[in-house]
């Protein structure tokens, strides 16, 4: 089983954005009581842009200009710049509701691409600023954007008040702003998972001494145990039609895949085998699923009918590949691969069963996809603490998320899109 | 020096009177304790945890530890942790000799039952190292029913990497958190 081999290069990517678009998002003009509007929404999307790795916005002291509606466009300058596309707004404050305005410019064409205006209160500014970088994305790419999107994390951090470790689960956006407690305990949380509507959360919590598995309605806050076998109840992962979970249960012995149904929690056995199962992914069809199994002797990836049968091995390069995760489109599989003693996420292209690695760092691990697929969020080590990146899908851009608590984040699990009523 | 054979002189004989009048009627004790020295005591423990209904006997002359064996800082029993190398659940030979003094405790304690809590270090993924930590306690528990105990005294548990013992990122931490630990 091992003995097979199969050709395939591994690569490093060497970071650089050449290949990026450039674009100028102007800041937008301010009209309200306060000196300064409370979000800069200009600099948010210009964040969400520059994380995607396609873009490459303009600094703003290289700004030769700063546009607020259409007439004030020198559209040379901008060419001068290297510009191609322009992006200008306005925002305006009266009786707590905000008024933003913007619009997307062609500069080579002249021409305006899209404009849209919205009219919300203060704390839904942020979310506005990243509709706006997901109509500007598709706009210009094509793709869905998947900015205005949440992800749930764990975190990990001694309490200086009374020196006790406390575990929690939040929801944030997806840029690492506005977290939000979905449970805190003095025992480990582990895996989070999201429902395909984005309602709920399956996890694992240690409250009883031992793993289980919970589900949780991130809105009412109502949460039930789903399993609570003897041994381990560990890797919860919903099916794509919210209906199932896939799981690893050690109750028949030792880890096995099993799929319940969640309404019902009746079990079907998937795997059977004295190694270890777990870390169960399904593909967006829900026919397949990927998982970590050492039946080879170390840990690698394998894909089984969601049914059940004969389960086939997946990777073959390197001594660790394991916690696989399909993309949205259901072609490759992010996962964690060892690499001289490093841990890295990779990509695996399933047809030509070719290897990428995207990270560089020692001890990078949980990726999870964007729900569009341009993006993947992992877990890594900077400066001896667990913090949480983000890493375009070609490898080429980097960046860590910032978090407002301190202690230790990790397992992200990117949402599903919103949607917006 | 001579000073050295005139304290131990006076010293002596004091430290045997302590241990023949304090030790309660020592029955068939031997001199290393552990679990031979309980075996032949005792009528299991009660909920509050260890000691009650067992009597175990220090060894005259030599001042050795009397009371529970568990209690001994000097015994095998002492050392409640055994480790494991990165992605191995095989049991070390070091190990071996610390499973087997709990494995004759607990054989000639079958009433009391412990917790065999397995971990791993943070390298590789945390779902894989959950089943990992779980294989390690197993691989003890399999040990220690070779040598007689019950599987209904050991409850395994698997922490995977979520509770290291040490913080640190490098080999000296991870070596300590590669572990089975014995809870009682």
């Amino acid at each position: 089983m091992s003995g097979v081999a199969r050709a395939g290069l591994t690569i490093d990517i060497i970071g650089g954005v050449d290949a990026a678009q450039p674009i100028a998002v102007v800041p937008f003009g301010w009209q309200g009581p306060a000196m300064n509007p409370p979000q800069d929404i200009a600099e948010i999307i210009s964040n969400d842009l520059r994380r995607s790795g396609l873009f490459a916005p303009l600094s703003r002291s290289d700004m030769l200009s700063r546009p607020q509606d259409g007439t004030q466009i020198n559209y040379r300058d901008w060419r001068l710049l290297g510009t191609s596309s322009l992006v200008i707004g306005r925002m305006t404050a009266a009786d707590e509701q905000y008024t933003i305005q913007f619009q997307l410019f062609d500069v080579n064409r002249e021409t305006q691409l899209v404009g849209y205006s919205f009219t919300v209160q203060e704390k839904e500014l942020r979310r506005i600023a990243h509709q706006i970088s997901d109509i500007i994305y598709e706009t210009l790419t094509g793709d869905k954007g998947a900015f205005n999107t949440r992800m749930a994390y764990i975190t990990s951090k001694v309490w200086r008040t009374n020196n006790v470790r406390y575990y929690a689960l939040y929801v944030a956006d997806v840029d690492g702003h506005n977290p939000q407690l979905v449970i805190r305990s003095r025992h480990p949380i582990m895996s989070p998972s999201w429902s395909p509507d984005g309602r709920k959360l399956a996890y694992v919590s240690f409250e009883n001494r031992r793993s289980m598995i919970f589900v949780q309605d991130i809105f009412t806050a109502e949460r039930r145990r789903v399993a609570g076998f003897k041994g381990i109840n560990g890797a919860p992962a919903w099916s794509p039609d919210g209906t199932r979970l896939a799981m690893s249960l050690s109750k028949d012995g030792n880890s096995e895949l099993y799929v319940m149904h969640v309404a019902s929690g009746k079990l079907q056995r998937l795997t059977d085998h004295r190694a270890i199962d777990t870390e169960p992914s399904w593909s967006p069809d829900g026919r397949n699923i990927v998982f970590t199994s050492d039946r080879g002797g170390k840990p690698q990836i394998y894909q089984v009918s969601s049914h059940g049968g004969k389960p086939k091995r997946l990777t073959f390069e390197g001594r660790y590949n394991a916690k696989p995760t399909y993309s949205p489109d259901g072609k490759r599989i992010a996962m964690v691969t060892a690499q001289n003693g490093d841990f890295r996420i990779a990509v695996l292209e399933l047809d030509s069963g070719f290897v990428q690695i995207l990270t560089k760092s020692r001890l990078d691990e949980s990726p999870s996809f964007a729900p569009n697929g341009s993006m993947i969020i992992y877990a890594t080590e900077y400066l001896s603490r667990g913090v949480l990146a983000a890493v375009s899908v070609d490898g080429r851009v980097q960046q860590r998320i910032a978090l407002d608590e301190d202690g230790d984040a990790r397992e992200p699990a990117w949402g599903p899109f919103l949607t917006t009523k | 020096m001579n000073a050295l054979t005139r304290s131990l002189a006076v010293l002596l004989p004091v430290v045997m009177l302590w241990g023949c009048t304090t030790t309660p009627s020592p029955v068939d004790t031997d001199a290393t304790a552990g679990g031979d020295a309980a075996m032949t005591m005792g009528d299991g423990m009660a909920d509050s945890g260890m000691g009650e209904g067992i009597e175990v006997g220090g060894v005259q002359g030599a001042g050795e530890f009397a009371g529970d064996p568990l209690q001994d800082p000097n015994s095998m029993l002492a050392k409640r942790t055994v480790y494991f190398d990165f992605d191995k659940s095989d049991v070390k030979s070091e190990a071996r000799e610390i499973i087997e003094a709990h494995a004759r405790y607990l054989s000639a304690n079958p009433s009391v039952s412990i917790v065999v809590e397995g971990h791993a270090d943070e390298r590789g993924t945390r779902e894989y190292n959950l089943s990992l930590g779980e294989r390690r306690a197993k691989a003890v528990q399999q040990v220690m029913s070779l040598l007689g105990v019950s599987n209904s005294q050991l409850e395994l548990v698997s922490y995977g990497e979520e509770r290291p013992a040490a913080m640190g990122h490098d080999e000296d931490a991870w070596a300590m958190n590669r572990r089975v630990e014995f809870i009682y």
